[in-house]
């Protein structure tokens, strides 16, 4: 499979304070992320998830180690628009990342900022609206939308740029369980349609969606795999103090009590089926 | 009976083209020392109910009887009612202003006319009920901390109010599953050691069903359901049509039962849910 | 509340006036607020009162919600009324103490407060039946101009974007730092003037912090929606002159001529 993304030894420090040791964020992590694939990021908060993110989308620079995006080093600040162009991102505050106060020109913002034609603007600011299903809200202001809803304009107006790949950094934090569904639904879609997702995230329900999962401690990648795989380190997972999916924990618990269930189980719906089969 | 509300209506923007029913007709009763849930999604009323419960919103009409003594009525002093209750909003630590935290925690205990020494003893305390260090911690200025911790001032600068009823509205939102954690055993602590009301609203099921005794569920600005959190999620198709979800737990048994899987359908907590998929899976053979 | 202010915002609609060209508009604003200043008399003012109301019409932005807008700003006026009443010398009417109320003195209090009215009225009408993006990108064409004499156009228009997007966020913010604080006793509408400017600290720190996360948050998101100043940008909505837009430049070259005609001539 072909790499989108491919990170090298990637370090990240920052000073905190001038007289200060640097802090390092990113602590020499190496990753390949595959075209088309769905990945989620978990680890604590400071873990170094969000300057990972960052650093793929040249908002931030490596301190040593690089980062590759569809080949092009995001050190070469002549490719840069590019690589923006390339990966977008969708942040966390839904309030904070919308820039006009009608959503149809807020979408045109990064076309705009592409130097695109007008006309095509237009097709394209209909489709990521169609696509995240807010075209009927097109021409309302932001701050009257709900929080699930601002997150899907900030989707839109990411997509309009017509990306290979999203980093979304917590997009539903800071949204109710609806809000948070709702934009579930349209990332697994953008997934579908075959655009790569690297998803960071703190609710393991989510992450169990994905297709790879990485968790992240002191700035380095501490597990790496499928999301089945990566789950079944409870023990581990929990040191770190992070949790798993409801369906892995009980599972977990009924096996160390001596019940037989399969350790691919992650999701509630996968464990129903296991134990109605069982029950025929 | 500490707090009686009744036929509680509120409207909002009234006499303008987009007024809108934020309360309608709410009465429920919360016993001394209760710890009560309240659930509903966004705009059902939730925020708008809390603010009446401080005073910071007046109804329309309809009243609040906290300890006998109605607080909508006019000469009501607010400062009273602060007293008695306090409020934990969404993000509190959006709040924060002084320089040091000491002087953050002590701003709603002078507010409320108490002596510098007073004060000093309950700041102290509200930090330590909070799990933070006082010694460690007084002197620095909340700006400098992470987020939890920052979470925790804002909370310690509430209870230093010592009210005897304490609403805190999500107070988990936006944090890591650890801090999260720690937010809720914080307030299980508070409850323990103040032997004060908590009113907690919470998107989190699993949250609500494991530390409510009573929940309220809000629905376009009604009162949908009150009960027990085992009466109230059993009604899993009434909390569907309002847009809620059930506890994991609940939900893993709901869906066994209707594969036709014979198991209880009273499950809210993963020791429960443990213990039932444990008696059906290991006797089976 | 505070989100009761009208003044600035956009009143949603597709009229005849809301379709106008946004530069047309700022135009006509213009010389309607100058307009006003060259008015002597009430018979001016009736003039400028059949043209607001013709607009306001056509416009179909409620008269109430307009009203409204003058809210925030009456202190303002009664007190410019206040100062022109007792301000003026001139034949007495009567005596309150040491203040004297003149004939004259009533007239120009009377005459700048309606003006005042007028002047806000007008000037929120343009914000009222432009969309705020429109607003900006007119005044970046206008002032494009002069963008090579080094006036920054381009990036004037993004920071009233901006500003414009984030005025509702900020007074959401403010509702509720100051709703937290009340519910820690906080009081901010009791207490001397002294009293009063302290106990906004506890308000305006917070709120000074979360205009700061803004900022750095925004400016993370723009960049990475791949922002880099006016250079390479192209705009959606072009705009474009249109037939109406030729029509609403006569009509206000024939208000200004009744406006001027009417210092001539009464």
């Amino acid at each position: 499979m072909e790499h989108i993304i491919r990170i090298d030894d990637l370090v990240f420090e920052y000073k905190r304070e001038e007289q200060l040791e640097p802090v390092r964020a990113v602590n020499q992590v190496s990753l390949e992320i595959e075209r088309g694939s769905f990945t989620a990021i978990i680890g604590r908060n400071g873990s170094g998830k969000s300057t990972l993110a960052k650093n793929i989308n040249a908002l931030l620079l490596p301190s040593s180690g690089a980062v590759y995006v569809k080949g092009l080093n995001t050190a070469d600040d002549t490719k840069l628009w590019e690589i923006r162009q390339a990966a977008g991102m969708v942040f966390q505050n839904p309030d904070n990342q919308l820039v006009s106060s009608i959503v149809e020109d807020d979408v045109a913002f990064g076309p705009e900022n592409l130097g695109i034609e007008p006309g095509e603007i237009r097709r394209r600011v209909d489709d990521s609206l169609y696509s995240v299903n807010m075209y009927e809200e097109r021409k309302k202001a932001p701050h009257l939308l709900s929080g699930g809803q601002k997150q899907r304009i900030a989707i839109a107006g990411v997509i309009a740029m017509r990306p290979e790949c999203i980093i979304l950094d917590e997009p539903t934090a800071m949204l109710d369980p609806h809000g948070r569904a709702e934009v579930m639904e349209i990332i697994q879609k953008l997934h579908r349609e075959g655009i790569t997702i690297i998803l960071i995230t703190h609710f393991m329900e989510e992450a169990a969606k994905a297709d790879r999962v990485i968790i992240m401690d002191s700035g380095r990648v501490v597990l790496d795999g499928e999301p089945a795989q990566v789950f079944l380190h409870i023990e581990e997972i929990k040191s770190l103090n992070l949790d798993v999916p409801f369906a892995v924990d009980l599972a977990c618990r009924l096996r160390k009590r001596g019940v037989e269930i399969p350790e691919n189980l992650i999701t509630t719906e996968e464990m129903v089926e296991y134990i109605a089969c069982r029950f025929k | 009976m500490q707090i009686q509300v009744r036929n509680l209506t509120h409207i909002y923007s009234e006499g303008m083209p987009y007024e809108s029913v934020a309360l309608e007709d709410i009465s429920f009763d919360i016993n001394k020392g209760e710890f009560v849930g309240v659930i509903g999604h966004t705009g059902s009323g939730k925020s708008t109910l809390i603010q009446h419960l401080n005073g910071l919103l007046k109804p329309k009409s309809g009243s609040i009887l906290i300890d006998g003594v109605d607080i909508t009525g006019k000469d009501v002093k607010m400062r009273d009612i602060r007293r008695k209750i306090g409020l934990v909003f969404q993000y509190p630590e959006y709040q924060l202003f002084e320089e040091t935290v000491h002087k953050d925690v002590a701003f709603g205990p002078l507010n409320l006319g108490l002596s510098q020494e007073e004060t000093d003893q309950r700041v102290a305390e509200a930090i330590g009920l909070v799990g933070l260090d006082y010694e460690e911690i007084a002197n620095r200025s909340p700006f400098e901390l992470s987020g939890g911790q920052k979470r925790r001032v804002a909370i310690a600068g509430v209870i230093a109010m010592k009210p005897e009823i304490l609403i805190l509205d999500e107070p988990t939102a936006g944090l890591d599953p650890k801090a999260h954690a720690d937010i809720l055993r914080m307030v299980e602590r508070i409850h323990e050691v103040q032997q004060n009301s908590i009113i907690l609203v919470s998107h989190n099921m699993g949250d609500i069903a494991r530390l409510a005794g009573k929940v309220l569920v809000m629905d376009r600005g009604r009162l949908a359901l009150t009960g027990t959190p085992g009466e109230v999620f059993r009604q899993a198709d009434l909390l569907e049509s309002l847009g809620l979800g059930l506890p994991p737990a609940t939900y893993l048994m709901r869906e066994l039962q209707s594969k036709g899987v014979p198991v209880s359908g009273d499950i809210l907590t993963m020791e429960e849910a443990e213990e039932e998929l444990y008696r059906i899976l290991s006797g089976e053979k | 509340m505070i989100r009761d202010i009208t003044l600035g915002q956009y009143y949603p609609g597709n009229s005849w006036v809301h379709r106008l060209d946004a530069r047309i508009k700022i135009i006509w604003t213009f010389v309607y607020i100058v307009s006003l200043f060259l008015i002597k008399d009430f018979w001016g003012y009736i003039a400028v009162l059949v043209t607001l109301a013709l607009i306001i019409g056509v416009s179909r932005v409620p008269l109430k919600f307009i009203l409204k807008g003058l809210k925030p700003i009456f202190l303002i006026i009664v007190f410019t009324f206040t100062i022109n009443m007792f301000m003026t010398k001139g034949t007495p009417l009567f005596t309150l103490g040491f203040l004297t109320i003149t004939r004259e003195g009533l007239y120009n209090a009377v005459f700048m407060g309606i003006r005042l009215v007028f002047l806000i009225i007008g000037s929120s009408l343009l914000t009222l039946v432009t969309k705020p993006i429109n607003l900006t990108d007119g005044i970046e064409k206008l002032l494009s101009p002069w963008q090579r004499a080094g006036l920054p156009a381009h990036e004037l228009a993004m920071m009233m974007t901006i500003a414009l997007r984030f005025i509702p966020t900020l007074l959401e913010e403010t509702d509720k730092i100051m709703k937290a604080q009340m519910a820690r006793g906080a009081d901010f509408e009791s207490g001397n003037i002294m009293n009063r400017a302290k106990s906004l600290i506890p308000l305006l720190v917070p709120l000074f912090i979360s205009a700061f996360r803004i900022a750095q948050d925004l400016a993370m998101a723009m960049e990475a929606r791949c922002y880099r100043g006016g250079s390479h940008r192209t705009r959606m909505n072009g705009m474009k002159l249109k037939k109406k837009d030729g029509v609403a430049c006569f009509l206000m070259l024939a208000y200004l001529a009744l406006i001027v005609l009417q210092r001539g001539v009464w």
